[in-house]
């Protein structure tokens, strides 16, 4: 059974599948309605082959790693996921304001790994549109979307950045 | 002073709202002690030596007396009758049940406060100069900018999971007494080439483990770019700032190992793409704020001299605890929490509450703290000096000392926080017994004694003229003295002047060094000048030159 994420708000099953760091390339018929999540660390490894391969790809980062890296190769992948490896770790937040706002990213972006209802807020606001929350997170989280009703900053849930909020 | 309106009360209530759930959320198992140390925190709740202690933003510390009216209710329902006012003119309660923290939570939202990011690894409460607006000599009021950096801050959602705490300080005078060349990030107003107004930008100040006085970033960026700028410098820090090591995660590491040249090459490159977006702060915008600071409606008055042919005590009082106001006719009035046998920056609930009705009667409804823990009354007309003096000092409030050596800065130490490896309050009092002697310490002068429990340095020993650090020695408590620090604009690190001394040494020590002091002295040269012309040997002579006198 797939697992289920929430992703534009809504609860979803999640039809792409990660490629661990161990794993061979999947053949591919094994992804089928989704796509492949590949490690950033792999792609930049080899990026002729990826850029070759005709499945759907997405591509994993660690919280170290640089967006701008992705940048030319940007229009080949349809879903990033920002890895966050726990609480405390806010790297990933500038990751997707910068996906988001500076490189155009339109497609999937998926905030991974230590994912809560008490982040998803702030999480949307940079531009996160999909959700890997614990299982019995799933249903109440839609309501963190809302937990604030204004906002001080520019935003960018919108998938645009929105002028600063003025009154 | 700035007053919420609809979208700022909105977003406190439902902070309240969303911090209940979540302590709910704990009480009930759904969240772990981790878990829920990242929630609380940026609710300025620690879970301390006793209790819970909870710490509550006063923004800039600038306080309506109804807001020093409620902090004072607070003391008394949920607390032991006091709070601990901080460097970071905040408040603190050491005795709060955890269970009790969102109804405390509502009571402040209902007078426009709350602890939002008062602690955390995110952006801390913005602070400034205690005498904002009222000051003679002041390029311009900062505190619409510290209250545009407040909004932008607050809530911000890139910035919210920092490598480590991130504290602002902004000043608009050539004084700082805000200890902005200390701070992550010190924002000077200042004029430009053309006399016009803007900002001169320093990074990587701070205290704690590694102290470093803060270097200059930009020397000056037009006013309609301070929030990009800012955002540029913690877009550079939440990315490259060090996340392995706790104690090398403050941006002043950052600066430091990059080199202030390479860093400010960064965070320009990254506002070179940002400067021109969303960020900008309209000329509306910023009137918008101002229109919140004002000055008050002032009488028409001359100046005086209310102490003149006035009893001695009430003459000492004036000429130490209230200060030059813009302003003809008006005084600043500092009202000390310092009294010797009160630990420094404490005040009780009936205290608050006089002072919020004497801001009332005297000053326009309005209360400051001052980073140095004092409150202030800003705009008190001369004449009314007295009568006030006379109320304060019946109240425990007139300790004749702002300025002087038993003004401490002081951290609560070992009898309150975890962290703590000394007492500090304890080592407050024997100083206080020690040097009772007011025509002594008025004769030594300008004189900043600043005390930490540990080396994480809340009382800002570093940057004492004398700062006394508390250390743990086999589980003794002992003190390492350093002499030469300043905070203001010419900011310098204390130098140690040797081993530490025991407790009941260090009194003696002080005596010791203001002996050489006394001696050695130039006319009208402070302590702090004595100690950077003659360096630290002649003290350090005396101090070990024989053991203390039981």
């Amino acid at each position: 059974m797939p697992r289920q994420l929430l992703r534009d708000g809504r609860v979803v099953d999640d039809d792409w599948t990660y490629l661990a760091d161990g794993d061979p390339a999947a053949p591919q018929a094994a992804v089928t309605s989704g796509g492949l999540i590949i490690p950033f660390d792999r792609w930049q490894a080899d990026k002729a082959a990826w850029l070759a391969d005709t499945r759907r790809l997405g591509v994993a980062l660690q919280p170290a790693h640089k967006v701008e890296l992705l940048v030319p190769d940007l229009a080949r992948f349809e879903l990033v996921a920002a890895e966050f490896p726990g609480p405390s770790d806010g790297r990933g937040y500038t990751q997707a304001r910068l996906l988001r706002e500076r490189y155009g990213f339109r497609h999937e972006l998926r905030a991974a790994g230590y994912v809560r209802q008490d982040q998803l807020f702030f999480l949307a606001r940079c531009g996160f549109n999909s959700f890997e929350l614990p299982e019995n997170e799933l249903s109440a989280a839609t309501a963190a979307f809302s937990t604030f009703s204004a906002e001080y900053q520019p935003s960018n849930d919108a998938g645009l950045a929105r002028k600063l909020h003025h009154r | 002073m700035y007053r919420y309106d609809v979208i700022d009360k909105a977003l406190v209530d439902e902070r309240v709202a969303q911090f209940r759930d979540q302590t709910r959320r704990f009480l009930a198992g759904e969240l772990n002690d981790d878990e829920f140390k990242h929630l609380r925190l940026r609710n300025g709740l620690y879970l301390q030596r006793h209790a819970p202690m909870l710490r509550v933003a006063i923004p800039y510390g600038l306080l309506s007396s109804a807001q020093l009216r409620t902090l004072g209710g607070i003391a008394r329902r949920y607390d032991r009758g006091y709070g601990h006012f901080t460097t970071r003119q905040n408040i603190q309660y050491n005795w709060p049940k955890l269970e009790e923290v969102p109804d405390i939570l509502a009571d402040l939202a209902a007078v426009e406060m709350h602890a939002i990011q008062t602690s955390g690894n995110c952006i801390r409460n913005t602070t400034s100069d205690h005498l904002a607006g009222v000051t003679p000599n002041e390029l311009e009021d900062p505190r619409p900018w510290c209250e545009i950096i407040r909004q932008w801050s607050t809530f911000h959602p890139e910035f919210t999971y920092l490598p480590r705490k991130f504290k602002i300080a902004v000043t608009g005078a050539p004084q700082d007494r805000a200890a902005s060349l200390v701070h992550d990030v010190g924002v000077h107003i200042v004029r430009g080439a053309e006399g016009e107004l803007g900002f001169e930008i320093l990074a990587g100040g701070g205290l704690g483990r590694t102290p470093i006085i803060g270097q200059v970033v930009r020397d000056f960026l037009p006013r309609e770019h301070l929030l990009s700028y800012l955002e540029a410098i913690l877009r550079v820090y939440n990315l490259e700032g060090r996340r392995d090591n706790l104690t090398k995660a403050r941006i002043k590491i950052l600066v430091k190992s990059l080199g202030v040249e390479e860093f400010k090459r960064r965070v320009e490159a990254e506002w070179e793409l940002i400067r021109d977006g969303g960020l900008v702060l309209t000329d509306a915008e910023v009137a918008r704020v101002r229109g919140y600071f004002q000055a008050p409606p002032y009488r028409a008055l001359d100046n005086t001299d209310p102490a003149k042919d006035k009893d001695a005590a009430f003459r000492a009082w004036y000429r130490y605890n209230t200060a030059e106001h813009k302003v003809a006719g008006y005084r600043v009035v500092y009202i000390s929490l310092k009294k010797p046998d009160v630990p420094p920056g404490d005040a009780t609930d009936t205290q608050m509450e006089l002072i919020a009705d004497l801001s009332d009667r005297y000053s326009f409804g309005e209360v400051r703290v001052t980073h140095t823990q004092n409150l202030l009354l800003g705009d008190v007309e001369q004449e009314k000096t007295y009568e006030l003096w006379q109320t304060l000092r019946d109240a425990g409030l007139a300790t004749p000392n702002i300025g002087t050596l038993t003004d401490m800065i002081c951290c609560p130490g070992l009898d309150f926080c975890s962290l703590a490896n000394a007492g500090s309050i304890e080592v407050a009092k024997l100083i206080n017994q020690r040097f009772d002697d007011y025509d002594y310490l008025y004769d030594l002068g300008e004189l900043d004694v600043k005390m930490s429990g540990c080396m994480n340095a809340c009382g800002h020993h570093h940057v004492g003229n004398i700062g006394i650090l508390g250390v743990d020695k086999g589980g003794e408590e002992w003190y390492q003295i350093t002499i030469g620090g300043a905070a203001g604009a010419d900011a310098s690190l204390g130098h140690v002047i040797g081993p530490s001394v025991a407790k009941t040494e260090v009194a003696e020590t002080i005596a010791r060094l203001l002996a050489v002091y006394v001696e050695q002295r130039q006319p009208e040269e402070r302590f702090l000048d004595t100690v950077r012309r003659l360096g630290v040997k002649p003290f350090k002579e005396r101090v070990y030159a024989a053991p203390a006198a039981a």
